[in-house]
């Protein structure tokens, strides 16, 4: 009787902790497909198909490192552009990235996308997160 | 059965690939050793005279002797001009070495796109030599170019302007004739740009050896 108490506990209490990560999981899905069809009419004519970049002139989208230490400056990269030399891969890129001109919770989507293709992995990174970081853009 | 060895006859020239050639075209009746003989004038793209990503200047005559591939572009275009060279790059790889076979790209922004400026995009394009050249040109002389291969390629396409923005690839044989035309945004529109441009050199062998 006592074991039938525990199990039917521990039950209740699996069954709310899956609830909530695949809760998060749909979350992340939803940013994640709306994001790809984004990618494709919004980034990929430059960034290529597979985030590939073009030779010299358009860095590639597969540098997981460049991507983890600037998370918080991406959304204000694609909300203004980007003009400033940078570096990705190791290789310099001086070209110009023209603004996105996405909404934010657009923004939020295709972050997410890119941020988990391409050999990238990352969390969801959703409209909260990126309505704090368009407050902060220098 | 004279029919037949017509027809026997017909089909086999047929399997002999032969790419169309585009263009307004009329015939033009001669006077030639007292006969008179019947020709078609096709179109050809007319003389011009650019700058190259060298500051060499390149006229129609530079490229007498050469199968080309031409396209519109300008260095600071944010939309269709990267999807269009990063297919044209696998255009100049499968050709760099062949001489006979060369690209032409104008540059539709002269202002901005100096010969300079043009010189640091090929070689952030990784592209060297001379069998893809990047022009610049006064805007009116390329503007009018471009509706010298447009008038052809109207014939299928509706928009007027379309050629210069819709990134179009054009195919130019060695008699300046608009052999075809591709759609320079599609991997496999530029595919088919590779193979044709290997039909046109095997017409110009078979016309040598025969």
């Amino acid at each position: 009787m006592k074991f039938g108490i525990i199990a039917f506990l521990l039950a209740i209490i699996g069954s709310i902790v899956y609830s909530c990560q695949s809760e998060d999981k749909i979350e992340f899905m939803r940013y994640y497909s709306a994001g790809q069809a984004l990618y494709k009419t919004h980034c990929q004519n430059c960034h290529g198909q597979n985030g590939e970049g073009l030779a010299a002139l358009i860095p590639p989208l597969t540098d997981t490192e460049y991507l983890k230490q600037h998370r918080k400056q991406l959304a204000c990269y694609l909300k203004n552009g980007l003009k400033l030399p940078i570096l990705v891969n190791g290789k310099a890129y001086n070209g110009e990235m023209p603004p996105a001109n996405l909404a934010p919770v657009e923004i939020a989507q295709v972050l997410t996308y890119v941020q988990n293709s391409f050999g990238n992995k990352a969390n969801v990174h959703n409209i909260d997160q990126v309505n704090a970081e368009l407050g902060k853009c220098e | 059965m004279g029919l037949l060895f017509l027809a026997a006859c017909s089909n086999k020239q047929s399997t002999e690939k032969k790419l169309p050639i585009y263009g307004e075209r009329e015939p033009v009746t001669k006077t030639v050793n007292g006969k008179e003989v019947t020709d078609t004038v096709y179109h050809t793209i007319p003389d011009f005279k650019f700058t190259n990503q060298y500051g060499t200047e390149v006229t129609a005559k530079s490229l007498d002797n050469d199968i080309y591939v031409a396209d519109f572009f300008f260095t600071s275009c944010p939309s269709i001009c990267p999807i269009m060279h990063r297919n044209m790059l696998n255009v100049y790889q499968e050709f760099k070495n062949t001489p006979d076979v060369k690209i032409i790209s104008h540059t539709i922004d002269p202002g901005h796109d100096s010969a300079a400026v043009l010189k640091k995009y090929a070689d952030n394009l990784g592209v060297s030599g001379n069998s893809w050249w990047f022009l610049q040109g006064p805007k009116e002389a390329t503007y009018k170019l471009a509706e010298s291969y447009l008038t052809s390629v109207a014939e299928d396409k509706n928009a007027a302007g379309g050629l210069v923005h819709a990134g179009y690839f054009i195919l130019v044989d060695k008699q300046k004739h608009i052999r075809g035309t591709y759609d320079g945004t599609k991997p496999e529109d530029t595919q088919k740009l590779i193979t044709d441009i290997k039909t046109l050199q095997t017409e110009y062998k078979n016309n040598k050896t025969s």
